[in-house]
C-alpha cells in the first residue's frame, strides 16, 4: 500500500515534470512544425545564465531566472532569424541545423563551463511535507502545480487567441494561413520565442531539483521527442496523456527494474509509436506525408 | 541604391568533353582522355600512396579517415538516392565493431574472418532491425534511427551484457590500412556504378516518388531494404576495423561522432555526389583529430562549420569544383 502511494505520489510529479519538459518543443514543432531540436541545449542554457545571474553578479534569485528565461527567448529568435529561416521548408535540413546548433551549445558547454565544480540553483522552498506518510518536497509541489497551470494556460493559449491560432493554422496548411494573412516567418519567430521561454520555465523550476550538467541537456531533448510523439505532433490532450503513460511507466520501471531502464522506456516509446503509428497516440495529422 | 547600369550575369557553357561523356565514352583524343581520367586517377593513386607519406602519428588517422569515409558513403548513398535519411550512423559502427568483437573474443576467429563476418552479420541485424521503420518518411525514420544507438547503449548498460560498461577487450589487433583505403574505393566506384544501373534507377525513382514506382507494381519496401543492406553493410565493415584497431569494443562505439560527423562531411562535400562526401571526410576527420587535445569543442567547430555550410554553401564543395571543371564560365553583358 505504502509503494503504491509512493508511485502515485511520484508518478504524477514525474508526469507533469515530463510535460513540463516537452511543453517548448511541442509548441514550437507540435504545433507550428518549425522542428527545434536544440530544445535541450536552450534548457541548459537557461539554467547557466541564471547561474551565473545569481552566484557570479549576485542579482536576486526571482529577477535572475525572469533575466535568463527572456535571454533565451531571444536567442531563440536569433536562432531562427540568422539560420533555421535559410533552410526552412526542408525538414531535415531544418533539423540537421538546429540539431547542429543544440550540439555546439552543449559540448561547448562541456568543454569550457561545466568541469570541476558542481553548478546548482536553489530550490524556491525549503522544507518538505508528508502527503498520506510519502515525504515531498515543497519545490516538487511548487512544480506540480506550475506544470498543471501552464498547461492549461498553453491550451487555453492555443485554443482562444489570435496568436496561438495562427500558430496552429501555419502548421495545418501553410500557404491558406498565408492568404489570410499570417505572416509564416513572423509567427515562426513567436513560436521559436515562446518555445524557448518555456524551455527556459521548464529549466527554472526543474534544474533546482538536481545538478546543471550537459547530460540533462541531450536527455530533456530526448523525453521532450517522447511526449511529443507518443502523444501525437498538433494535439495537447495528446501530450499531456502521453506525458502521464511515460512519466507513471518510467516511474515503475524504476521501483521494478532499476533507474537505468528510466531512458529506456523513452527511447522504446519513441521508436514503437513512430514504427506502428507516426502520428502518435492521439495526432491525425497528414498521415499520408509520414508513411508509405 | 545606386543604380548599376551595367547588368551582368554569368554564363556557363558545359565543355564538349563532359557532353559528350556523360555516360557513354566518345574519346576522340588522348587529351579527352586524360580530361575524364585525371580526376579519378588523382583520387586514386592520392589514396593508395597516403600510408607512404604521412609521418608516424598521422598512420592511424588514415584508418580513421577510411572508416568515417565508410560511413559518410553509406550515408549518402541513403539519404541522396533512396531518401532514407538516416542519422544512425552510429548504430552500423557499433553493431559491427561489438559482432567483430564478439567473433574475435569469444569464438577466436582470426581478423580476417571476423571483419567480413561481421559485416555481412553486421548489415542482416541492422537491416532487420531498420525493417519495421522503412515506411516512414523523411524525418520520422532520422529519429528513429537517431534513436536507435542511444537505445542500444541504455540497454547494454542496463542489461550488462557484452561487458556492459567497460567494453569487450582483448580484441586482436590488425591494422592495415591499404585493406580499408581498397575498401573504400572499391564501395565508392561499386556505389557510383549502381546508381546508374536498373537498381540504382528504381532507388532514385523511390527517392523521388515512391507512389509512382508502386504504381509500376515493384514493392518499395523490398528496394529499400536492399539499400538498407548496402548501406549498413559499408558502417558495419568500418565498425568491424574499428574494433580491430582499438583492440576493444564499447558503448563509445554508438558515440555521437558516428553520426554527427558524417552528416558534416556530407554537406561539406555536396550531396549526392558520392565522392564529395568523401573528401569530406578526409577534410574533416584530420581536422577533428587535430583538434583532439581541446577535447569536446571539437564536436562544437564541426557542428559550426556543418551549420556554415548549410547556410552559406549548401552545394559543397564538389558540386562547385565539378562545375568549375567541367564548365566554361564567363561574364556576360545582360
Amino acid at each position: 500500500m505504502d509503494i503504491l502511494l509512493e508511485i502515485l505520489i511520484y508518478g504524477s510529479i514525474h508526469s507533469i515534470t515530463l510535460a513540463l519538459m516537452a511543453l517548448g518543443f511541442a509548441l514550437v514543432y507540435g504545433t507550428s512544425r518549425v522542428p527545434n531540436f536544440a530544445h535541450g541545449a536552450l534548457y541548459i542554457v537557461t539554467g547557466f545564465i541564471a547561474w551565473s545571474f545569481l552566484k557570479a553578479m549576485h542579482l536576486n534569485y526571482l529577477l535572475s531566472i525572469v533575466l535568463a528565461i527572456i535571454i533565451t527567448g531571444v536567442i531563440g529568435a536569433m536562432i531562427y532569424q540568422f539560420i533555421l529561416i535559410r533552410v526552412r521548408g526542408m525538414a531535415i535540413s531544418e533539423i540537421i541545423a538546429s540539431y547542429a546548433i543544440g550540439l555546439a551549445i552543449l559540448e561547448g558547454f562541456r568543454w569550457g563551463g561545466f568541469k570541476g565544480m558542481t553548478y546548482t540553483l536553489p530550490t524556491f522552498i525549503q522544507g518538505s511535507i508528508f502527503i498520506a506518510g510519502v515525504p515531498v518536497d515543497l519545490h516538487r509541489i511548487v512544480v506540480l502545480i506550475c506544470g498543471a497551470a501552464l498547461v492549461g494556460f498553453l491550451w487555453l493559449f492555443t485554443h482562444f487567441t489570435r496568436i496561438g491560432l495562427a500558430l496552429r493554422g501555419m502548421a495545418q496548411d501553410e500557404r491558406a494561413a498565408l492568404m489570410l494573412g499570417i505572416d509564416s516567418d513572423r509567427m515562426a519567430v513567436v513560436a521559436m520565442v515562446l518555445g524557448s521561454m518555456l524551455a527556459g520555465l521548464a529549466a527554472a523550476l526543474l534544474l533546482p531539483l538536481g545538478n546543471i550538467v550537459v547530460e540533462t541537456g541531450y536527455n530533456v531533448l530526448i523525453l521532450a521527442i517522447a511526449v511529443c510523439i507518443v502523444g501525437g505532433l498538433g494535439s495537447w490532450m495528446g501530450a499531456v496523456l502521453a506525458a502521464l503513460l511515460i512519466g507513471f511507466t518510467q516511474i515503475l520501471t524504476e521501483v521494478y527494474l532499476g533507474t537505468h531502464f528510466k531512458m529506456v522506456v523513452a527511447l522504446l516509446a519513441i521508436i514503437i509509436t513512430l514504427i506502428l503509428r507516426p502520428s502518435g497516440l492521439f495526432g491525425r495529422q497528414k498521415e499520408l506525408e509520414e508513411r508509405v | 541604391m545606386t543604380a548599376n547600369p551595367e547588368q551582368r550575369r554569368k554564363e556557363r557553357l558545359d565543355r564538349g568533353i563532359k557532353v559528350r561523356s556523360d555516360g557513354i565514352y566518345a574519346l576522340m583524343s588522348w587529351r579527352e582522355l586524360c580530361y575524364l581520367v585525371l580526376p579519378r586517377l588523382v583520387l586514386i593513386v592520392g589514396m593508395l600512396i597516403l600510408p607512404l607519406v604521412v609521418p608516424i602519428y598521422w598512420q592511424k588517422v588514415v584508418s580513421y579517415v577510411c572508416i568515417y569515409a565508410l560511413l559518410t558513403l553509406s550515408f549518402d548513398f541513403l539519404a541522396h538516392f533512396v531518401g532514407l535519411v538516416s542519422l544512425g550512423g552510429a548504430f552500423f559502427i557499433g553493431i559491427g565493431s561489438y559482432l567483430a568483437a564478439i567473433l574475435n573474443t569469444s569464438f577466436g576467429l582470426p581478423p580476417l574472418l571476423t571483419i567480413p563476418a561481421a559485416t555481412i552479420l553486421g548489415a542482416f541485424i541492422c537491416t532487420l532491425l531498420l525493417i519495421p521503420c522503412l515506411p516512414l518518411r523523411g524525418v520520422y525514420f532520422a529519429i528513429v534511427t537517431l534513436m536507435y544507438p542511444l537505445l542500444l547503449i541504455r540497454v547494454i548498460e542496463a542489461l550488462d551484457i557484452f561487458g556492459g560498461t567497460d567494453g569487450i577487450v582483448g580484441v586482436t589487433s590488425f591494422t592495415n590500412h591499404y585493406f580499408i583505403i581498397i575498401m573504400v574505393l572499391l564501395f565508392l566506384f561499386g556505389l557510383r556504378r549502381l546508381v546508374n544501373q536498373d537498381l540504382g534507377l528504381v532507388l532514385r525513382a523511390v527517392k523521388d516518388n515512391d507512389q509512382a514506382v508502386r504504381a509500376s507494381g515493384m514493392s518499395i519496401t523490398y528496394y529499400k531494404t536492399i539499400a538498407v543492406f548496402i548501406g549498413s553493410a559499408m558502417g558495419c565493415l568500418g565498425g568491424a576495423y574499428l574494433a580491430h584497431i582499438y583492440m576493444w569494443a564499447g558503448l563509445s562505439s554508438f558515440a555521437l561522432d558516428f553520426s554527427i560527423l558524417p552528416i558534416a562531411a556530407t554537406v561539406i562535400g555536396g550531396a549526392g555526389t558520392l565522392v564529395g562526401p568523401v573528401l569530406g571526410a578526409f577534410i574533416l576527420v584530420p581536422l577533428s583529430e587535430w583538434l583532439r587535445d581541446f577535447g569536446t569543442l571539437r564536436i562544437v567547430i564541426y557542428a559550426v562549420i556543418l551549420l556554415l555550410f548549410i547556410v552559406i554553401r549548401s552545394e559543397g564543395l564538389m558540386v562547385y569544383s565539378q562545375r568549375k571543371y567541367h564548365q566554361f564560365e564567363k561574364w556576360i553583358k545582360v
